[in-house]
């Protein structure tokens, strides 16, 4: 059994307006020291995903199913209080915005201290050392003066240096990074993806790193998610997914951003439409009214979800296409274009 | 696509522009200091052209939109607009030159009014401007709409009806209602999705092409301004570090920081990691209320000698077209401080 392991999960959140599927059967896992990139629009159900692994959905109004296995233990049965207890420890979250997620009133060494002393019986100047030590670690120049900082002191880059150490300060073992480096500039944005590969590799934790940026992802991940209206459309290995992509979406994706590897292009290639509301899920294969290709499908793309198969060692697509299919049109249409650009 | 003509006069040009922002203490507003948020940038503006102005949080690149538009008083230097200087022009002067400077707004979601429908909101600039339309202002308001790809029956709606990327839209068909020379677009796509950041993008270049516009691009992402720009203008800290045309600008980088930005853009090819040498920036970008002296990079700057920290480097052209202000350029065969500091050592 893999380190975590997450079986059929599936999130809905009753409104006034309806039900919103926000994850609806995403099935993944994850070994210790691997990365996973999970890929998708704003309303793809990316943060929610995060939030119910880590149980911060227990107790609102979401209905969950599916199973969340961590190191052999099932979560989503758990009690609130039982993982409320590995949270910290045992998995941890590193949010987008720090200046939001920070207490503003306390310092930062003092929300570093608390994290710390709740999963771990120390005196306070123990755990003050460690915060000390932490700062220092993930990259804070003069840790001992800074620790006593407020979150408004710090600059936006050592915010996210701040909040990694808070995350990082019990040595949890998985660790989602929800859109880690999106508000930040591009050096500096560098930098903390710097940090967090050395970081992994130290802790030997597996990551989940959630993001909107296909180049932030191939930095980082073994493994990629891509997710389209609270469904995963295509999973697998990232050199699968990058050089074998065989959802539509996915091509899409790829074709929509200017790449600075590559020669600049006339044009770029968007995807028609905009991303569906979660409340209103087109019916059959969520992605059909964007998809240039639905009209192969003899009408049954409007009205059956398609199933998520394996086309290649460990790589899933879910796509009303035959495999030959998808992959004629990838090496004769899409990669043609693609790569002249 | 219409090519930008460079022989002519520039349509825009820009002379030592300054904007420092005061810092005031106490009750009686004593000024302690000033941000420099732009502090001397010189550039000029071809008809028909896409400048793109990139650089990171801080660096001046917007407050650089909001004073050319004359959003912002400069505090010193010059804006000449098709060879009028329009610095200090009032208020009431200023009225009628604004049909042919426009701005796009990066947030769709706060820069339309929420209570106005698109038809009252694309329509004002004719209502402002007391603009004579031949069929009245709906039909020219649906004109527009189109124009941009927006369904011109949804005229009466209001913009929560709309999603995200519609909406930078309508912001966009404002903006050409009154079929401006220059837009000055700050960050036209940052707030929309990947998918829809495409589309917006090629409508950019499509409406460029069809009403021969002339676009200042203002953005964070480079990729985005590589693909939009036909030359490019690099800032920080409240400076211009180096400008040059899209293909040099992206191919052999003169100024190191240009280097440090481009190499950090991660690129979406699993394989490019393994091989790809980062430079790595120490630090942060340092405060623009007391911005290092001479050269504002040489806190950061792997290259820096004892000339960069008293010495200020001019915007000095390296090849045509191509300005960069560093004493040390990298893809350079000589420079005159480095040989002047070869023969002094």
């Amino acid at each position: 059994m893999s380190f975590l392991e997450v079986k059929d999960l599936k999130i809905h959140f009753p409104t006034d307006d309806g039900l919103v599927k926000s994850v609806d059967g995403l099935t993944f896992d994850l070994e210790r020291g691997k990365t996973l990139g999970i890929v998708g629009e704003s309303g793809s159900g990316k943060s929610v995903t995060s939030l119910g692994i880590l149980g911060l959905h227990k107790g609102g109004r979401a209905r969950i199913s599916g199973e969340i296995w961590l190191d052999g233990e099932e979560l989503n049965g758990a009690s609130a209080e039982h993982v409320r207890g590995l949270r910290g420890k045992k998995m941890a979250m590193i949010f987008q915005d720090p200046l939001s997620s920070m207490h503003p009133y306390y310092t930062v060494g003092h929300q570093i201290i608390e994290a710390y002393r709740i999963h771990n019986d120390v005196s306070k100047q123990v755990a003050r050392k460690h915060a000390i030590d932490m700062l220092g670690r993930v990259g804070i120049p003069e840790p001992a003066r800074r620790v006593d900082s407020y979150p408004h002191e710090f600059s936006g880059g050592m915010r996210q240096r701040a909040m990694i150490a808070m995350a990082l300060s019990c040595d949890p073992e998985l660790l989602i990074a929800d859109e880690p480096t999106t508000a930040l500039d591009v050096t500096v944005q560098a930098q903390i993806l710097d940090l967090m590969v050395d970081l992994q590799r130290e802790f030997n934790s597996a990551l989940i790193i959630i993001t909107h940026d296909l180049g932030v992802v191939a930095e980082l991940s073994d493994d990629i998610l891509v997710m389209y209206g609270g469904k995963c459309i295509e999973y697998g290995p990232a050199d699968s997914i990058f050089y074998r992509p065989e959802h539509p979406y996915t091509w899409g994706l790829l074709g929509s951003m200017p790449r600075l590897d590559r020669e600049p292009t006339e044009r770029l290639l968007p995807i028609k439409g905009s991303p569906p509301s979660l409340i209103n899920v087109p019916p059959g294969c969520a992605f059909h009214p964007r998809c240039p290709y639905a009209e192969r499908t003899q009408g049954k793309a409007e009205t059956e979800v398609p199933a998520l198969t394996e086309t290649e060692g460990g790589h899933l697509v879910r796509c009303h296409m035959s495999r030959d299919e998808r992959r004629g049109l990838w090496e004769n249409e899409i990669k043609p274009v693609l790569e002249t650009q | 696509m219409t090519e930008p003509n460079y022989a002519s006069e520039p349509l825009l040009s820009v002379q030592d522009m300054e904007k420092h922002f005061p810092v005031t203490k106490g009750l009686l507003k004593r000024q302690v200091g000033a941000v420099k948020a732009v502090d001397g940038i010189s550039f000029d503006v071809f008809k028909g052209e896409t400048l793109g102005l990139v650089g990171e949080s801080g660096c001046g690149k917007s407050t650089t939109g909001r004073l050319v538009t004359r959003l912002l008083e400069p505090t010193a230097g010059k804006v000449v607009f098709e060879g009028q200087d329009i610095t200090h022009m009032s208020q009431g002067r200023l009225r009628p030159l604004r049909r042919d400077m426009q701005m796009i707004f990066q947030d769709p979601y706060s820069s339309l009014n929420p209570r106005h429908t698109v038809g009252a909101i694309v329509g004002a600039p004719f209502r402002i401007q007391g603009v004579q339309t031949e069929n009245g202002i709906k039909k020219a308001v649906q004109d527009i709409l189109s124009l941009v790809g927006l369904n011109p029956e949804h005229y009466n709606r209001y913009p929560h009806e709309f999603s995200g990327g519609q909406r930078q839209r309508i912001g966009i068909a404002r903006t050409l209602a009154l079929k401006p020379k220059l837009i000055i677009a700050d960050e036209p796509v940052s707030a929309l999705d990947v998918s829809i950041q495409a589309q917006v993008v090629n409508l950019l270049e499509d409406l460029q092409n069809e009403l021969d516009l002339t676009y200042v691009v203002i953005a964070h992402d480079l990729s985005v301004v590589r693909h939009i720009s036909d030359r490019v203008a690099v800032m920080y800290l409240g400076k211009i570090v180096e400008i040059a045309d899209r293909k040099r600008l992206y191919s052999s980088p003169m100024h190191p920081y240009t280097n440090a930005l481009l190499s950090a853009v991660p690129v979406p090819d699993p394989k490019a990691r393994k091989g790809r040498e980062r430079i790595r920036l120490a630090g942060d970008v340092p405060s623009p209320l007391n911005p290092p002296p001479a050269c504002r990079f040489h806190t950061r700057c792997w290259k820096a000698q004892e000339i960069c920290k008293t010495v200020e480097p001019p915007l000095g052209e390296v090849a045509s077209g191509h300005r960069v202000a560093c004493h040390f350029p990298e893809n350079a065969v000589e420079t005159p401080a480095a040989t002047a500091a070869a023969e002094q050592s």
